[in-house]
């Protein structure tokens, strides 16, 4: 005797948020219903295991129907088969498109290819993340890449609009297309204490400050709105500026006058000046090389290992408090505009504006 | 020239993609209506492609606009090889036919392939210009309009009530022949969807024609069946009651009038005589039943002109009446009224109605069920035309019914339905119905002006009882019965016990809450073939049909009620066993005597297992108080008598002679001869008994926050929320072991069912507090070892808090007062007094509040069956079945009162407004109303069938994946339809059919569903007031030619 067909079906979709994330994070049927018993929801309604059996397998199979429709969120909204309510469309996306930091924190910067893919049972290894999991998350990427790359526009409002996802969950993903197509290492050993939120960060000054895009939102002409990849790809024109900067170091008065400037402003504030003084010429040289380097896209790649090991590590074995780290580089910024043989300020500012953040958020243990 | 369709082709939207190399579809459409088939260009490499055709004209006679259905193919262009068919969508006129429904169908609808589902959607718009005057429209039926309702519909007033309706269509079933060659699915299928759906207008015309011919104007409680005979052909019946209906303006007058047409067919003196009696085999008291010589054979020589026939054997479950008291007072003038309402009515052939419930006056009294069944071997239809035998059969059945409900002193049967369950060549035609008397002022013929004095007078009983009084003559008996007078009005006889398939009469008084109670019984019986598998069938129907009233008493006891509503036995036949099902709500009528305990008893008063039938005798009492407590039954006075203990002997026999008065002392002593009167007797005499009592107390009560029933209304709960979920699950079971028992089949079926409604409840914990109503189960043995039960039902929240709060200030002595302003409005026939939907009546009447607080009157007796069955016991002792006595304890009056069914009013808190996404949110309701939402407009009738089949099983997630899918994309057809009509709701929703067969070796499977129900506007109720004004101008507007209000 056994049950051979079993199928609940609701005019409106039934849909518990317990077992769509059970679905979501890969679980099995069976290993479900485990969990689903631990969680005492079998107490609720005097359910025995049974039930709960039926129960997960009718939801998964309505997920998996779903599915489908989820791949184009657009769809869910004006599709015929399930009667789902507003809010609950909401809550499907969401949590369909919804990632695990640990997981994406490994596939950052990678190539979305099939050669990642192969590697994600690793990854799934590695990170405690259920291969299925792994799997949905990683297509999800891919498919936002896909779809954003083929559209003009600003990246966040595409990806909002296009998959129908919060703000928050949009810039995210926002960072990882850029991650992605701007190929950014963030594997290294040294990079790992770096979380996702860290990166998406930094991705998020890079996207409004470096970009194409980000000139466009400043300058009138409204066409420049709608050039494509405009906040995918850094400026060309303002990497090249870059190189101007060089002047900062490489004129030997300049350099003096720069560290003067910045040591008569942080004497006394702080109890690692005498580092600080020491240390100038080195941090300065590091910063300003990393900025004339950006021509280069493998240089490009490695932007974040970079800001590391020639400015983050050094300070961090001076012992240098996240407060030190803001003093110095505001001060370290500002001093630059004093310097009357100094031109490019514009591009300074551009370039010291998103290093500085990022610094003082990537200056953590 | 005497209609124009006009169809405009204007977009698809996610079509699948057909061409692999560009991912893109070149898709074009078909318009075909009857032979004319016109074509839009094709719209090259596009999903979403924009037709944006001309109007297509076709121009039709309104025969073929009733029958044909519009067929819409879409296709894809292929230039080089034939155009691949992505799908199609069919869609039904008829709801543009009559003036006052919609209008236009316009919207989204999606593209079906019976192959693969649903392939994105198409917008299309329909419209019908109707040349001809009003005499040539009438000729065809179009606009005479159906609904699945089996009450009023709300908004509308029925003037007149005409009767029973019925036609039949007989086919050569495509798909048999297809199978003689290779078979192509997709033709196949195609095929058998358009066929049967020529053939559902076809009969839906017919139908109308009926009504036509009788003066009326819709027909109400339509009820549509297929029977899949296989090689004999496909039949398509269906029943209904005609009606004259007005529509209502939401201001019109309280006091209209229901008159019941009596000028249907000429007088059938055949009723009159005897003669049909003649052939009841003298059986039992509790059974009556008619034996048709169990074989003959018309033409003998040959095969195909035989014609086989079994008449089962079937019960009538009533209350039977006692002693003849009750007449004193009300006894002329009731054979009055008799003798008024049975000359209207024995006129008519049929004097039955497949509504199930009534406006408050229409229904006097109620006999009980009535149910016949016979087994019949099928032939191959000869001529479609004629499809002689098909009517006689259930003609003959009829007959039956009708000279059961005779027996029982009613000329009327409510809440008729007819079923068949076909295996192989065998088919098992039923009917059942519920015998009534119905009162005379609805039976005559231009009686407008009587008004409601004249009703007072006529029928003194109040209508919180009166329909639970006997109709039979206390003289003439056909059983022995336990008769009392009415706990409510004291003048007349009740019965202890009532079976009805009525929903509760919405003035009925009850106590407590109601629940779903089920029987279920499986039956082995050995393969055959024709006729002695016929005979076997029919052999085993009776202990079936007496088995499962067994169990439905005792489980009723168990609950401590004393009626059912809404009864409704299936049995169905397999290769090799019949499943038998009865569903029904249980209910306690305060008019009726308080049930007895349950009493467990050995076989000889020596037994041995004392120790252990005494156990058994505390868990049932356990039981009973448990559910006491469980559904609040609470009448004040039964807590003078101790919850345990099943009834004081000696007490209780002087109550029994205090109430039986007079005539009806030689029958109680008669029945106190047989001791133990006041319990229900259980005797324990060998194992199966023991079984059976276990199986009685595995029923799982509902876990707390909810409550089911099968009817329309939840007896004890009104104040409805405006959370609705309607569903349908399916579950098949296999049974692999291949030598089971009856005992072993029977806890394997009991279990499906029991499991199933566990698996509702957890899934629908999130409503709590919530009632599951309207419970409609459905067996089949789909093949040999596979059981398949389906149901359907819907869950609706209530508002737990106003119920504690009414149930406390339930007032005791309100049920005359109740009656009294009852009497003001008794003649109201418009859906909104049909019991669901009191609040709205008050509306429309303009009444004061207090009458939204309207007892519930209750009605339908099924008599002492206990005592009744003392007889069968004599013929089924050797088989050894569960022998019950039952008896009725008495109470006297003075201590009785009536508590009111709680909390009529119905919140109006609900506010859910429609919109917001761009599709169109539908509700769906197998109920004729929706809670908080007020029905301002019915577009037509949704009647469709579709098939879905697959060659690749296992990639669609198994059978399981296969029908889950299938079944959602049936609801979203139904909801594309009613949104495309205009409508949001449907309303009487229900699966007629879901026919699955696999062959999982093959990777195959195919199902076929077949739905109903009505499509509807409605409007919240808290919306009501602003938006009365602009529902009633769009009222008006539309219902330009009907004059009624």
């Amino acid at each position: 005797m056994s049950v051979e067909l079993d199928v609940f079906v609701g005019n409106t979709t039934i849909m518990d948020e317990e077992v769509y994330q059970l679905w979501l994070d890969g679980y099995t049927v069976n290993d479900a219903v485990k969990v689903r018993m631990e969680g005492g929801v079998m107490d609720e309604c005097e359910a025995s295991k049974d039930v709960l059996l039926s129960d997960t397998m009718d939801q998964y199979r309505t997920f998996q129907m779903c599915e489908r429709l989820l791949h184009s969120p657009a769809k869910l909204a004006n599709q015929l088969l399930f009667q789902i309510p507003p809010h609950r469309q909401i809550m499907l996306i969401e949590r369909y498109y919804a990632f695990d930091d640990t997981f994406v924190r490994e596939v950052l910067g990678k190539k979305l290819s099939k050669g990642t893919k192969k590697d994600l049972d690793d990854i799934s290894a590695k990170t405690g993340v259920t291969l299925k999991s792994c799997r949905r998350q990683f297509d999800n990427f891919k498919r936002v890449f896909k779809v954003v790359e083929e559209l003009k526009g600003p990246l966040v409002e595409n990806i909002r609009q296009h998959f129908l996802l919060s703000d928050k969950l949009a810039r995210d993903y926002a960072a990882i297309v850029f991650f992605a197509n701007n190929r950014f290492e963030t594997g290294k050993r040294k990079l790992q204490y770096l979380s996702f939120q860290d990166f998406a960060f930094c991705a998020g000054q890079l996207i409004s400050n470096w970009t194409v895009g980000a000139v466009g939102e400043s300058s009138i002409d409204p066409s420049y709105n709608m050039v494509e990849d405009m906040d995918v790809d850094l400026d060309k024109e303002f990497l090249q500026e870059l190189k101007e900067l060089k002047i900062l170091i490489t004129d030997k008065d300049l350099l003096d006058q720069h560290k003067s400037l910045v040591c008569t402003a942080l004497r006394g504030k702080t109890k690692v000046f005498p580092e600080m003084e020491t240390s100038f010429k080195n941090l300065s040289r590091g910063l300003i090389n990393i900025a004339a380097k950006l021509t280069n896209t493998k240089d490009v790649r490695d932007f974040f290992i970079d800001l590391v090991e020639k400015f983050i590590e050094p300070c961090r074995s001076d012992r240098w408090t996240a407060a030190d780290m803001k003093l110095y580089l505001t001060h370290y910024t500002n001093s630059a505009h004093i310097l009357d043989t100094f031109k490019h300020q514009v591009v300074w500012d551009r370039y010291m504006g998103v290093v500085k953040s990022c610094i003082f958020k990537m200056y953590h243990d | 020239m005497p209609g124009k369709l006009k169809a405009k082709i204007v977009a698809g939207r996610h079509l699948p993609v057909m061409d692999r190399a560009s991912d893109l579809t070149d898709a074009f459409v078909e318009v075909k209506f009857g032979n004319t088939t016109f074509k839009t260009d094709v719209c090259p490499k596009s999903l979403n492609p924009q037709w944006n055709s001309e109007w297509f004209k076709f121009e039709v006679d309104d025969e073929d606009l009733q029958d044909e259905p519009l067929q819409i193919t879409v296709l894809d262009h292929d230039t080089y090889s034939a155009n691949d068919a992505i799908g199609k969508v069919y869609i039904d006129i008829d709801p543009l036919l009559y003036s006052e429904a919609a209008s236009v169908i316009s919207g989204w609808f999606p593209i079906y392939d019976t192959i693969h589902g649903i392939r994105g959607e198409i917008n299309v718009i329909v419209k019908v210009e109707l040349f001809n005057d009003l005499n040539r429209f009438r000729q065809s039926s179009c606009g005479v309009k159906f609904f699945c309702t089996t009450c009023i519909p709300q908004c509308y007033r029925a003037t007149l009530v005409h009767g029973f309706v019925e036609e039949l269509v007989v086919n050569e079933d495509p798909e048999y022949q297809w199978i003689d060659r290779i078979r192509t699915p997709r033709a196949s299928n195609e095929a058998r969807q358009r066929l049967i759906s020529l053939m559902s207008g076809e009969l839906q015309r017919k139908i109308g024609l009926k009504v036509l011919e009788m003066g009326g104007n819709a027909v109400v409680g339509y009820l549509q069946c297929f029977d899949l005979e296989g090689e004999s052909g496909l039949v398509v019946r269906a029943i209904g009651t005609a009606c004259t209906l007005d529509k209502l303006s939401s201001g019109s007058a309280p006091n209209t009038n229901t008159h019941m047409h009596p000028n249907t067919a000429p007088a059938s003196n055949a009723c009159n005589s005897p003669s049909k009696d003649g052939k009841e085999s003298p059986l039992a008291h509790g059974c009556r039943s008619t034996h048709n010589s169990p074989v003959h054979s018309v033409c003998s020589s040959q095969r195909l002109s035989q014609n086989f026939s079994v008449s089962v054997p079937t019960l009538i479950f009533t209350g039977m009446g006692s002693g003849g008291s009750a007449g004193k007072e009300a006894g002329p003038l009731r054979t009055l009224l008799r003798q008024q309402t049975q000359t209207a009515l024995e006129q008519r052939e049929f004097p039955f109605f497949t509504l199930t419930s009534f406006p408050p006056g229409f229904l006097l009294h109620v006999g009980g069920v009535v149910s016949a069944r016979s087994v019949k071997l099928l032939d191959r239809i000869h001529n479609p035309d004629e499809p002689e035998t098909r009517d006689a059969w259930w003609e003959e059945i009829r007959q039956e019914i009708k000279s059961h409900a005779r027996a029982l002193g009613c000329h009327a049967v409510v809440g008729y339905s007819e079923s068949t369950s076909i295996c192989e060549e065998v088919c098992i035609l039923s009917a059942s119905g519920t015998a009534a008397i119905l009162n005379p002022r609805y039976m005559r013929e231009g009686c407008l002006d009587i008004g409601c004095t004249d009703h007072r007078f006529e029928d003194p009983s109040p209508p919180s009882c009166g329909f639970c009084h006997i109709p039979y003559d206390e003289l003439n008996m056909p059983f022995p019965a336990q008769l009392t007078y009415c706990y409510h009005c004291r003048r007349q006889k009740v019965p202890d016990v009532l079976f009805t398939t009525i929903d509760l009469p919405s003035e009925a008084a009850v106590a407590g809450k109601g629940c779903l109670i089920q029987a279920r019984l499986c039956r082995l019986k050995k393969k055959a073939q024709g006729e002695t598998n016929a005979t076997a069938i029919s052999n085993l129907l009776p202990f079936m049909e007496y088995e499962l009233h067994t169990q439905l008493m005792n489980k009723l006891k168990l609950r401590s009620m004393n009626a059912l509503f809404g009864l409704h036995i299936q049995i169905s036949v397999g290769e090799n066993m019949l499943l038998g099902l009865a569903s029904a709500t249980g209910v306690y009528l305060t008019a009726l005597p308080a049930p007895g305990g349950i009493q467990i008893a050995g076989k000889t008063p020596g037994d041995l297992s004392n120790e252990h039938i005494s156990s058994i005798q505390k868990r049932i009492n356990d039981t009973i108080a448990v559910n006491k407590e469980l559904y609040q039954i609470n009448p004040p006075e039964l807590a003078e008598e101790g919850v345990g203990s099943p009834i004081p002997e000696p007490r209780h026999r002087s109550r029994l002679f205090r109430s039986h008065s007079e005539s009806s002392d030689e029958l109680s002593e008669l029945d106190l001869s047989h001791g133990k009167k006041d319990a229900f007797v259980l005797e324990i005499d060998d194992t199966d008994a023991v079984e059976d009592i276990h199986s009685l107390l595995i029923d799982a009560p509902p876990p707390t926050g909810f409550y089911s029933c099968n009817t329309e209304n939840m007896p004890g709960i009104s104040n409805w929320t405006s959370g609705v979920q309607m569903f349908t699950s399916v579950r098949v079971l296999r049974l692999s072991n291949a030598n089971l028992t009856n005992q072993g089949l029977n806890k394997i079926f009991t279990d499906l069912c029991e499991n199933l409604l566990k698996s509702f409840y957890f899934k629908l914990r999130s409503m709590i507090p919530c009632c599951l109503c309207h419970l409609n189960f459905t067996v089949a043995v789909p093949e040999e070892e596979l059981i398949q039960v389906t149901v359907t039902a819907v869950a609706m929240t209530y508002d737990k808090e106003q119920t504690q709060e009414k149930t406390a200030e339930k007032p005791v002595n309100k049920g005359s007062l109740e009656a009294e302003e009852q009497l003001q409005f008794p003649l109201e026939l418009c859906a909104d007094s049909s019991s669901s939907n009191i609040q709205t009546a008050s509306k429309i009447s303009g009444v004061a509040e207090s009458t939204n607080i309207s007892p519930r009157a209750a009605s339908v007796d099924y008599g002492s069956f206990a005592d009744r069955c003392s007889t069968w016991l004599e013929l089924l002792r050797l088989k050894a079945h569960t022998i019950r006595r039952g008896s009725v304890k008495t109470i006297s009056s003075l201590e009785r009162c009536s508590p009111l069914q709680e909390g009529r009013s119905r919140s109006l808190r609900s506010s859910r407004s429609f919109g917001g996404s761009s599709v169109t949110v539908v509700k769906m309701t197998p109920l004729s109303f929706l809670p908080g939402i007020r029905i301002i407009k019915y577009l037509g009738i949704i009647n469709m069938f579709f098939i879905r089949e697959t060659t690749s099983l296992r990639e669609e997630g198994g059978v399981s994946g296969f029908l889950h899918s299938f079944i959602a994309e049936v609801f979203a057809m139904v909801r594309a339809h009613v949104a495309a009509l205009g409508g949001n709701a449907v309303v009487s929703y229900s699966m007629k059919e879901c026919v699955f067969m696999e062959n999982p070796n093959k990777n195959q499977a195919q199902c076929l569903i077949n739905v109903s129900g009505d499509a509807v506007i409605c409007i919240s109720e808290t919306d009501q007031e602003s938006s009365a004004s602009t529902a009633n101008t769009g009222q008006t507007g539309g219902g330009g030619t009907d004059g009624a209000t």
